[in-house]
């Protein structure tokens, strides 16, 4: 019997969920018995007109990384979309932008200056910037455009099934593979490998957290060495925790980092940032607004924290309007 | 008809202060911009943070949130919440691009239907002057 083929690919993303593909150690020569993969361009030699060839609807699934900022990207996700019986957003950045995300809090000038130009360790005297086409011995070399935002690839494509993580860990993403060839599939849109609770309910320090959490100060990891043994939390260190999906087995938690949010929004929760500003909102044990004002002072950044992977695929989806230059 | 800026407004009105303060103003005949999209709740510790972005997302110029004065919740502490989660949600639409006089938190209690009329008046102004919120950067789908 022909065995079912798989491709994955990444778009806008960091390479860490490759990484984590590969975490599955000697689990991916099972997986290479299971499946035939057609595409893998860290690994294989396989390329896009490869794919170009296959039959419409051939590939059984397709696991995508990273979102879209480029129109090559938004090309191959078309193409597999095409191919795919099946395809999964695979890691925050593709089910809801990731970090990558972030970068829609500027315009595309920001972008390339900051890069380009002013990052301190960059040395471009003069000034050379990425063009969209180039000619060498007569032959037109062209460079994909930088699209005004990144996009989750569901706002290009329709999306099947969604992996959450930053990376999603090896025990998620074995899980996730063995629902998808079990052949019996869960409902479209859902969430697979990870859990259906919040991670609180997984924690090993879920018994320490008191029924009625209450803080009066925010501290960050930096400024406090937390006991181990001692819900995060009521340690007056900013866990996401109970906004967010598990399936990780809180590894950060277990290395006494809070959990920031990278299994992203549980069922049914449209804007996870808003959810999960929400939920600081209810610990905060103070009444009056000049208290109040003065802990949230104390987040630096409360886009970054509470829409650190998810601020691309938020109802604004990242700064509505461009800062004036 | 004039053809100056009307901004869209969506109100999330407390059953037991704001909407019957803005029945009061109606009863009483005192006249306020017709500028609101009025959604009644029973707290204002019922609006969830979700439900102003999405109305930011779907068209309004500005978001009211009005409730009532602390200590005078129907539900004891709702409207505490309400006041800690517009702290966050400020610096956050702040940050998105939305200048804060967009989202306005209020304490009006049933019998202050003069504030409210007062309020409703200069929310409108403001927005009036900073002008529509269009997203300069259009999505593609």
């Amino acid at each position: 019997m022909e065995k079912p083929k798989m491709a994955m690919y990444w778009c806008s993303s960091c390479g860490g969920c490759e990484e984590a593909t590969v975490d599955i150690a000697e689990k991916i020569l099972d997986l290479a018995n299971l499946v035939d993969i057609v595409l893998w361009p860290v690994a294989l030699d396989f390329k896009e007109e490869d794919v170009e060839k296959l039959p419409d609807g051939s590939i059984t699934a397709s696991l995508i990384n990273g979102g879209v900022r480029l129109t090559e990207n938004e090309h191959m996700v078309k193409l597999l979309r095409k191919k795919s019986k099946i395809v999964v957003a695979y890691g925050a950045c593709s089910a809801w932008g990731g970090v990558p995300g972030l970068l829609n809090l500027y315009g595309e000038e920001e972008l390339f200056s900051r890069v380009y130009n002013e990052v301190p360790t960059l040395e471009n005297p003069e000034k050379v910037r990425p063009q969209r086409s180039t000619r060498v011995d007569d032959v037109e070399l062209k460079l994909p455009d930088v699209l005004p935002r990144l996009l989750p690839i569901d706002r290009v494509i329709a999306v099947d099934y969604y992996v959450p993580g930053c990376p999603p860990t090896p025990e998620v993403t074995w899980k996730a593979v063995e629902t998808l060839l079990s052949g019996n599939l869960p409902p479209k849109g859902s969430v697979i490998g990870a859990s259906g609770k919040a991670l609180c309910d997984e924690c090993p320090l879920n018994g320490t957290k008191p029924d009625k959490v209450l803080v009066q100060d925010l501290k960050r990891p930096h400024q406090v060495i937390p006991d181990p043994e001692k819900c995060l939390l009521i340690q007056g260190l900013l866990c996401l925790g109970p906004a967010t999906r598990g399936g990780c087995q809180a590894l950060c938690v277990k290395a006494r980092m809070p959990c920031t949010g990278c299994f992203g929004p549980l069922d049914r929760v449209t804007d996870y940032g808003a959810k999960a500003a929400s939920f600081l909102a209810s610990i905060v044990d103070f009444q009056d607004e000049q208290s109040i004002e003065k802990v949230m002072d104390r987040l630096p950044d409360a886009v970054g924290t509470f829409y650190r992977y998810t601020l691309a695929s938020s109802s604004l989806g990242g700064r509505t309007r461009r800062n004036k230059t | 008809m004039s053809d100056q800026f009307e901004p869209k407004i969506a109100l999330f009105a407390c059953n037991w202060c704001t909407y019957a303060a803005m029945d009061l103003a109606g009863t009483s005949r005192m006249k306020y911009p017709p500028n609101f999209r009025v959604i009644k709740v029973m707290c204002s510790g019922r609006i969830d943070p979700q439900f102003i972005l999405e109305a930011f997302r779907d068209g309004a110029d500005g978001v009211l949130v009005a409730g009532c004065h602390p200590g005078d919740c129907h539900y004891i502490e709702g409207n505490v919440k309400t006041l800690r989660r517009m702290a966050l949600l400020k610096r956050i639409v702040q940050s998105l691009g939305i200048e804060k006089e967009r989202l306005r938190l209020e304490w009006i209690s049933a019998a202050e239907a003069g504030k409210f009329v007062k309020v409703a008046h200069e929310m409108v102004e403001q927005i009036r002057a900073l002008g529509p919120l269009k997203p300069s950067v259009q999505v593609r789908v």
